[in-house]
């Protein structure tokens, strides 16, 4: 667990009454605009994969084609299917925006994704030993992960999540990690098994079989712009949602610390537990505007096209009382993450002893500085 | 094909040229093959963005003639409608639920049929009267133009007429209860039906009666015994003696009564446990009680559970009986706990506000039961 601020109890109640009155206040103003956009963005994505299926029918359009499917299938997973799947348009009453009825274009039911999701992640953000999206049960992501000569391979195992995604999270419910530590049996699992399969027999079916012999002699390409179509969104969905937890700077958190845990506490470790990117508005689109990680935890059930108009307001609230609101350009969250992978693939003891390059203060080697400010951390290397 | 965002100020839901599907298309669009090219999504989600007239499981229905029952500023209104494809027809004495979008939200409300009995492909219509607090009664009766697309169920309801009619039928009504028994008696017209038909309605003066016109045609008829009673301009509201006076053979005859729950309970207890008797009742918003205190009883539908409210959530009062609902976060953040809520007033503990409508999805979590409530658990 990671030496962040900590606030009074009394700081904490009026936090989080602050929040509350953001949540509120955002609740009352739902309806037709809300309605409207989320429907055109259904409306964008159902075109766009229209349109990608039926330019592999020309060759030439091949790029294209794959362009148009991967844009497809990053707004159905992430704008649509993972603000839906949250409930955040089920205030609509439409069963195709309907939080229980969803399902989306990967391989991973949403029924297993939205308990591990929904329940675990979102419940239990940032604590070591309850929120398995620290490092997914394969990743040593954070200092209090016990180093074992297995994480040599965190870049490695990074790099194969990244490129097999969708199957990791589809994986992900398993537990393997602790099937293989004993504390889980295969059977454990059982009542997952059915419910894999049919998804991912549906979704192999169409993208793999169905959809490329439609397309006759051009099996071949259409079957690879399909497999291409999914790593892009592979690649953009894992990178988009590790810079949520893992930049330098993100707070993780003890079971004993969050024992008992107020409504203005669990609102702080949201905070502080998250991170955003800063881009257009397209970029943020296309994140499913998890692009404003911070604002999605505190609110995870408001829809997401408010995080943006909310997030001067949070900002503003976070510096008044002193708390850290982490954000910055793709680029450098990015780099913080890699950064942090490679540095706990490492012992402790090993890294402490290397050298600091100079004017990278947000390093992991830095230790958990909530200073940004470079010389503080190089201090702390030294 | 572009990626256009911006808020549109856009017409409501409205399909100039639409026809149905045909039948070997709907066919085609219901095979297993296109349900695969289409997964994980169903047909209909592609196909609505076409033309919302086209479905291939959803029923759904295009408002073609909106026509004023009453005078006044919220007339009650008869809205003819256009079914989808998918559509299979009612029998009369039948409701259907009908789903209307407000302010972004889809409100749904059950309505009587008020036509005569039709089949698949033919239009049909429901009768509506606006009440004070019905967002949706008041929508459809006071906003709907032809061109509006409402969401529909399938016909549901027993109160039919049987498959076999007697030579006798009685028929019990009061205010807008009149829809289904309108829907029957024009079915028994157009089958040429001879026997005798007497028909009690309550109405609250003449100005407020649902088809005034057609009931005075209604009256002449030879085989129709009507009684229309104005509860407002003096007339009695309903008793078991003026009952025995217009049908003394009413506990032998076929019955069917339909309007406000306090008509109904009263017709319920001359008739006690015969099955000559049909019913159908209008549920309302309950009328909430005091937010801070605790009172009534909190019952459980599937699992047929009831207690007296504690004053604690939903949630851990199903607990607390025993049930072991589905749950997550118990902090109304991860919506595993959203169960259907049948009667009944709620308060959000996390929001402070409070919710009466009948049939309504809610966060058992952090929902608390203000007075009697009714959850399908």
């Amino acid at each position: 667990m990671s030496d962040h601020k900590t606030l009074t109890p009394d700081q904490l109640e009026a936090f989080g009454a602050e929040m509350d009155a953001i949540r509120q206040r955002v609740i009352s103003e739902l309806g037709e605009e809300d309605a409207t956009y989320i429907r055109d963005v259904v409306k964008a994505q159902r075109a766009f994969e229209v349109a990608g299926r039926a330019l592999f029918y020309l060759p030439p359009a091949w790029p294209l084609a794959v362009a148009a499917l991967s844009v497809s299938k990053i707004l159905d997973n992430m704008e649509i299917g993972h603000n839906v799947m949250h409930g955040q348009y089920d205030w609509m009453g439409d069963p195709a925006l309907n939080s229980k009825m969803f399902e989306w274009d990967t391989v991973c039911p949403s029924e297993q994704w939205k308990y591990s999701h929904n329940y675990i992640h979102h419940t239990f953000t940032n604590i070591l030993g309850k929120d398995r999206d620290i490092g997914y049960g394969i990743l040593r992501m954070d200092e209090d992960q016990k180093w074992r000569p297995y994480y040599l391979g965190n870049p490695l195992y990074a790099f194969l999540l990244m490129i097999f995604f969708e199957w990791g999270v589809l994986l992900h419910d398993l537990e393997i990690e602790r099937i293989a530590a004993g504390e889980r049996t295969w059977a454990d699992t059982k009542h997952l098994h059915r419910g894999m399969i049919r998804k991912v027999r549906n979704q192999t079916l169409k993208d793999y079989a169905l959809f490329p012999a439609l397309t006759g002699p051009l099996f071949v390409p259409t079957i690879v712009g399909n497999a291409t179509a999914n790593l892009v969104r592979n690649i953009w969905t894992f990178g988009i949602i590790f810079c949520g937890h893992f930049p330098a700077g993100v707070a993780t958190f003890s079971e004993e610390e969050t024992e008992d845990e107020t409504r203005g506490h669990w609102y702080f470790r949201q905070l502080l537990g998250s991170a955003n990117i800063t881009g257009s508005r397209l970029f943020h689109i296309m994140t499913g505007n998890l692009s404003h990680q911070i604002e999605h935890h505190l609110f995870p059930d408001i829809p997401a096209r408010r995080y943006p108009q909310i997030a001067e307001e949070v900002r503003e609230i976070c510096e008044r009382y002193g708390l850290d609101y982490n954000t910055g350009p793709l680029s450098r969250q990015l780099g913080s993450v890699a950064r942090k992978i490679c540095r706990f693939a490492l012992p402790d003891r090993l890294v402490r002893r290397l050298p600091t390059p100079p004017g990278l203060g947000r390093l992991p080697f830095a230790g958990r500085s909530q200073d940004p400010s470079p010389a503080a951390a190089t201090d702390q290397a030294a | 094909m572009s990626l256009s965002l911006s808020i549109s100020t856009r017409a409501p839901r409205v399909s100039r040229k639409s026809a149905p599907l045909g039948a070997f298309t709907t066919r085609l669009l219901r095979s297993r093959a296109v349900a695969a090219l289409a997964s994980p999504h169903p047909v209909d989600r592609y196909l609505e963005l076409v033309d919302p007239m086209w479905a291939v499981e959803e029923v759904r229905a295009q408002v073609v003639r909106v026509q004023r029952e009453t005078d006044g500023p919220e007339p009650v209104t008869t809205l003819t409608l256009r079914p989808t494809s998918t559509w299979r027809g009612f029998r009369a004495g039948q409701f259907v639920q009908v789903g209307v979008e407000v302010d972004g939200a889809r409100r749904t409300r059950c309505f009587s049929i008020s036509s005569a009995e039709s089949g698949p492909d033919e239009p049909f219509t429901i009768t509506v009267r606006p009440h004070a607090d019905g967002l949706v009664s008041r929508h459809l009766a006071t906003q709907a133009q032809p061109g509006l697309v409402l969401h529909l169920s399938q016909a549901e309801g027993a109160f039919t007429l049987p498959d076999e009619l007697p030579d006798r039928l009685l028929m019990i009504s009061g205010g807008s209860g009149i829809t289904p028994v309108m829907s029957m008696l024009r079915t028994l017209a157009e089958r040429g039906y001879d026997g005798r038909i007497t028909f009690v309605h309550y109405a609250r003066d003449p100005e407020s009666t649902i088809f005034r016109d057609e009931l005075r045609v209604l009256a002449r008829r030879e085989n129709v015994d009507l009684t229309v009673v104005h509860t407002r301009r003096g007339g009695a509201r309903f008793t078991p003696a003026e009952l025995a006076r217009v049908a003394p053979d009413h506990l032998a005859t076929a019955t069917f009564a339909c309007g406000p729950a306090g008509l109904i309970e009263s017709v319920r207890e001359v008739y006690g446990d015969s099955d000559l008797l049909r019913v159908e009742y209008f549920k309302t918003s309950t009328i909430a009680p005091d937010p801070d205190n605790a009172e009534g009883s909190v019952s459980f539908l599937r699992s047929g559970r009831s207690g007296e409210n504690t004053g604690a959530t939903l949630l851990e009062q199903a607990e607390a009986l025993g049930l072991t609902p589905e749950y997550g976060c118990r902090m109304g953040i991860c919506f595993s706990c959203t169960s259907r809520k049948a009667e009944g007033t709620v308060r959000n503990v996390v929001t402070g506000s409070t919710s009466s409508l009948p049939d309504e999805d809610i966060q058992v979590c952090v929902s608390q039961p203000v007075g009697d409530c009714v959850v399908d658990l």
